[in-house]
């Protein structure tokens, strides 16, 4: 059962979306938000969704995993809806007791599910063609900057990869210590809340401490290997930003410039 | 003899419906009666975890039957939870399910969840860390104070206080140095000649189910290839190889042996049998 959860899921492939330069993914997306929070009127919003058809098209993902990967957030979507529905001041439809329904709140809403839902979508693109692994890099060369700042920024990839690759690690690691407490009759499935929360300590405790295992095997194995840090280290894999990136961010930018201007306009 | 466990048709997938669909075990027939000594055998990835599993109800076939005393284990919730009681699995590297603050109470988490009395469980608990060789005073300890080898015997302890019926253990001497192999099996073979218990011992290791098993099954490729006492599986040493497991050293010496025309039984696989066969060949004047 707790195979099915997934992180971050990738879904390996050829497309242009899969081969840009992480770094120009990343950007595309900041400036996709940054456009998204400048639109007003259906032109804009129309424009930012037209955008992100298009690219959802080129990268060969699936519609549906998109959708899909919008369900845990569903309630926020409401949550939001609800709350601009009855909050915007302006004409009223209907009240009752505290809640006033108001036209200007209905567009509200609507505009601002439609803008959360498009921002879900296109960060979703970004970790769907991208690996976890080549996006860390990628923040870890963005951020590169801040180095003189004395922020440690290759120490914070690095633990952010390490992270990213325990994640399956582990969950394995629970489900066979999940099975083998089963083979002794423990319960993880009846009882109320508190008495699951208690069943759940035969899991937790060995869980803990194999990961602490694998935590201190890890350090001896990059010590061995005279791991010291991101001083003088060079990559593997080195980013180089292709022709294909400078077209990429530029139609982003004209997007966004776009977007800008209508939203600016009030369309 | 009644069969205590049987197997019918038994077949698991693995992510059915996804592209990542993969059968780990096809069509399996398989049943044990009470008191039997089962070796299995079979490479990684030829299904013989998923096999077991099966056997105690921690997955659900995909299609196919397991019924424990005649009963399918699947009928209720209530039934496969009392099932996993009788049929007691201790898994590879157990020693990491510790989570006890004492050893004591570790060995007594297995029979607490079936509800006993605590008499019952002191004198459950008592008797599986004598079989397994636990010393009376480690009872107290903290289970991370062990030896890697004193907590795999905890952990194995911790299923023979359940007092299961059907014990299965897969591997459970990886990892450990020869003498904390020979001494973990030579404790389950004497639980299983006290108890008259069925034992079903998953291993990879030709040597180690020759010499203790009274029957051999042999997985692979998601099925079982062959079903015997050890002498007829060893007699197919070529179809073995081909699977990529072999026979025992022995068997491997008493093949030369007969190859090199001395009368030698090729299928022979403990070392007394073949040191008996050798000596009667010297005319019975013994050892020089």
């Amino acid at each position: 059962m707790l195979k099915d959860i997934t992180l971050g899921q990738y879904f390996p492939g050829n497309t242009l979306a899969h081969r840009l330069d992480p770094r120009t993914k990343l950007m595309m997306v900041v400036l996709y938000i940054v456009a998204l929070f400048c639109a007003k009127g259906f032109l804009s919003y129309g424009l930012m969704a037209l955008f992100l058809l298009l690219c959802v098209r080129i990268s060969k993902v699936g519609f549906r995993a998109l959708v899909r990967g919008m369900k845990p957030l569903i309630l926020i979507l409401i949550f939001t809806a609800v709350l601009n529905m009855f909050y915007t001041p302006g004409r009223a439809i209907a009240s009752f007791w505290v809640f006033t329904l108001t036209v200007e709140g209905v567009w509200a809403a609507v505009f601002m599910v439609i803008r959360i839902a498009l921002l879900i979508m296109g960060t979703f693109l970004m970790t769907y063609t991208t690996s976890p692994i080549a996006l860390t890099d990628a923040i870890e060369n963005l951020l590169g900057p801040l180095k003189r700042l004395r922020v440690p920024v290759h120490e914070l990839a690095m633990m952010m990869s390490i992270a990213l690759r325990f994640i399956p690690t582990l969950i394995e690691e629970a489900d066979k210590i999940m099975s083998a407490q089963k083979a002794r009759g423990a319960d993880f499935e009846t009882g109320n809340l508190l008495r699951r929360a208690k069943a759940m300590a035969p899991v937790l405790v060995p869980l803990f401490i194999s990961a602490f295992r694998r935590a201190d095997e890890l350090a001896t194995a990059m010590e061995c290997r005279c791991y010291h840090g991101g001083e003088g280290r060079t990559k593997l894999h080195v980013l180089r930003y292709q022709k294909r990136d400078l077209f990429c961010l530029v139609t982003m930018a004209l997007v966004m410039i776009g977007a800008v201007i209508l939203g600016s306009l009030g369309y | 003899m009644e069969p205590i466990l049987t197997v019918e048709n038994l077949t698991h997938t693995y992510s059915a419906g996804t592209p990542f669909e993969r059968s780990a075990i096809r069509g399996i027939d398989f049943a044990v009666g009470p008191g039997e000594f089962v070796g299995v055998i079979g490479h990684t990835g030829s299904g013989k975890s998923t096999f077991i599993q099966h056997l105690n109800g921690l997955l659900k076939p995909t299609a196919g039957r397991v019924c424990f005393r005649g009963q399918d284990i699947w009928t209720s919730p209530r039934i496969t939870h009392e099932t996993r009681f009788h049929v007691g699995l201790v898994f590879q590297y157990p020693e990491y399910q510790l989570f006890e603050e004492t050893v004591y109470q570790d060995v007594a988490f297995g029979p607490k969840n079936m509800g006993l009395a605590q008499e019952e469980i002191d004198r459950r608990v008592r008797e599986a860390a004598g079989f397994v060789g636990l010393r009376e005073e480690w009872l107290d300890k903290s289970p991370f104070e062990l030896s890697g080898g004193q907590k795999r015997r905890v952990a194995i302890a911790g299923v023979l206080a359940m007092e299961p019926e059907v014990l299965i253990l897969d591997e459970p001497t990886a990892g450990l140095d020869p003498a904390g192999c020979e001494s973990i099996l030579a404790e389950l073979r004497q639980y299983h000649r006290a108890k008259g218990n069925t034992v079903l011992l998953v291993s990879h290791s030709m040597e180690e189910v020759a010499c203790h098993a009274g029957r051999i099954v042999v997985l692979d490729n998601a099925r079982i290839v062959m079903d015997g006492t050890p002498r007829e599986v060893f007699s197919r040493a070529k179809e073995l190889e081909a699977i990529g497991l072999g026979v025992p050293e022995i068997t491997r010496v008493a093949m030369r042996l007969h190859e090199a025309g001395l009368a030698v039984d090729p299928a022979t696989y403990t070392l007394e049998a073949l040191r008996t066969q050798l000596l009667s060949l010297r005319g019975g004047r013994g050892p020089c």
